[in-house]
């Protein structure tokens, strides 16, 4: 059998904008945070993996300057807004591989507000207007309004769930609820869309700290089960999806092509040994209203087609039978782009302990956290306790 | 100064009273690509054929952009949305219309090339878009 992988501390800095605060300074306090959760010192790992997608050259190798070099390996990871799923994966496979004992993953992102700027794009698609990322979350609303019967009150919904979920998390931007009334009446970006169901750019970091399963922890884990990393897995996308994440400008008039998303539950699933019945919290990527309903149905929450139903039968908010972004999700959040996968990470392995307060799933063992983004990059992680 | 027409990016349309768009038609799997490929992005065969796809095609998604986008420098709002091509291929494209109320589901379209902004030399940079089949 091969070496299970634990989560060892957890660390975050709160999301949210924090003037004259650098995306190091952010990074180190999530990293020393999830060192000094998991008792491990300046030179108790052997590795470590940073996703960032705007943090620019070297991230990773900043914050880690401010916590004494030891020569180690720093790798800076991009894959969008899966970026920090990637880091896991590197760093969890290189573990199961015997290369390292002990290694730190974090995040980080500071983005600007407004419509994230990709270079993923050639400046001509910008100039023609063809690279506005809400027009394709639009896009995206307008299929599944078509295929599941959703409407721009279930859209509503998911922001107002999220929206009360996050009004108990510390660490979330918006902690207040919001009415349906007030989403209906913020102002419409890209029909379908409203405002307030759009996540919002902004800025802070996650960490993570992983450890092959039987290395004595000289931390305080109390005698109780340590969590473990069941999966983590990142893929990216097949060719013909029009209104994939990878947003080509064609695609073939073909509905079957499995999305990122899906490609990536299907692995992790079959890597856990798990099915989405078994799931008792998710996480998953809420950038706008419409996107957390697509993911119910491409990571197999649901039926294809079922995910109003879903939505509106409450299984999917807290006290439901599979709560959906307990920690108030993007929505609630805001989006760092490096930061957001671990951030789930962080807020599953402290569901899984049982520490989320009045959040808190009762009873949680098994969970599952979703990214996609640009590239097209979808990760999903499995934690079970 | 002269002034001229010029696409806001070479080779992705042609620009006459019938314009087209310029894609590529793989002659090992007979997939059809927009824009244009040297590769085939679905089975990686070489030097896939450039072809002129149909100038109609039915409407499969739309929505309106109604703040302009980083780097856009066109009028707002605008539509954009999916027009599918009787190639078997669906476009991410322009729509002339920018108040999604006023398109439907699988309305015919037709492709123009429509001026989107005037550039620092005083030229019209025109792209394409579609538009719902005899709209003025």
């Amino acid at each position: 059998m091969r070496a299970a992988v634990t989560v060892a501390g957890v660390g975050m800095h709160p999301f949210g904008r924090f003037a004259g605060v650098s995306t190091t300074d952010m990074g180190v306090q999530a990293v020393r945070t999830a060192l000094r959760e998991a008792g491990v010192e300046r030179g108790g790992f052997q590795a470590a993996f940073c996703g960032t997608a705007y943090g620019g050259v070297a991230t990773g190798h900043k914050v880690l300057s401010r916590l004494g070099h030891t020569g180690m390996p720093i790798v800076d990871v991009e894959a969008g807004c899966a970026s920090g799923a990637a880091a896991l994966m590197l760093a969890a496979a290189a573990i199961r591989a015997g290369q390292y004992d002990t290694a730190l993953v974090f995040g980080v992102d500071k983005m600007p507000k407004g419509i994230i700027r990709s270079s993923f794009f050639e400046p001509w698609q910008e100039e023609a207007g063809l690279a506005a990322t809400p027009s394709f979350f639009a896009l995206r609303a307008q299929r599944l309004s078509m295929t599941s019967g959703v409407t721009k009150e279930h859209l509503a919904q998911v922001v107002v769930k999220n929206r009360r979920h996050g009004a108990t998390n510390p660490d979330a931007m918006y902690q207040k609820g919001i009415s349906l009334e007030e989403v209906l009446a913020s102002r419409v970006v890209c029909e379908p869309l409203h405002l307030f169901m759009l996540c919002s750019p902004n800025e802070g970091a996650a960490a993570v700290v992983l450890r092959r399963q039987g290395i004595a922890a000289t931390a305080r884990s109390g005698g109780a089960a340590p969590v473990i990393l069941a999966a983590a897995v990142l893929r990216s996308h097949l060719p013909g999806s029009v209104l994939s994440e990878s947003t080509p400008l064609s695609g073939l008039a073909d509905d079957t092509v499995p999305s990122p998303t899906t490609l990536a539950a299907r692995a992790a699933f079959e890597e856990a040994g798990l099915g989405p019945a078994d799931l008792h919290v998710v996480e998953c990527q809420d950038t706008d209203a419409a996107r957390e309903l697509i993911s119910y149905e491409e990571l197999g929450l649901c039926d294809p087609g079922g995910s109003a139903a879903l939505l509106a039968s409450a299984a999917t908010g807290l006290g439901g039978r599979l709560p959906v972004n307990p920690s108030g999700g993007l929505l609630s959040k805001g989006e760092p782009l490096g930061a957001s996968a671990l951030g789930q990470v962080v807020e599953l392995v402290r569901q899984l302990r049982g520490a989320c307060g009045a959040r808190q799933v009762l009873g949680a063992r098994v969970a599952l956290s979703h990214t996609v983004g640009r590239g097209a990059n979808a990760g999903v992680v499995i934690l079970t306790r | 100064m002269t002034t001229g027409r010029v696409p806001v990016r070479e080779g992705l349309f042609t620009d006459d009273d019938a314009p087209a768009l310029v894609g590529s038609r793989c002659t090992a799997c007979g997939a059809h690509h927009f824009p244009r490929h040297d590769t085939c992005p679905y089975c990686a065969a070489e030097d896939p054929l450039p072809t002129q796809l149909s100038g109609t095609g039915t409407l499969w998604a739309w929505t309106a952009v109604t703040a302009a986008p980083p780097g856009y420098q066109g009028s707002l709002p605008y539509g954009v949305g999916v027009v599918e091509l009787p190639e078997g291929i669906r476009v991410i494209t322009r729509l002339t219309e920018g108040d999604p109320a006023a398109l439907r589901q699988q309305q015919a379209m037709e492709l123009r090339v429509v001026p989107l902004h005037t550039d620092a030399e005083g030229n019209e940079v025109v792209t394409y878009a579609f538009a719902p089949v005899g709209a003025s």
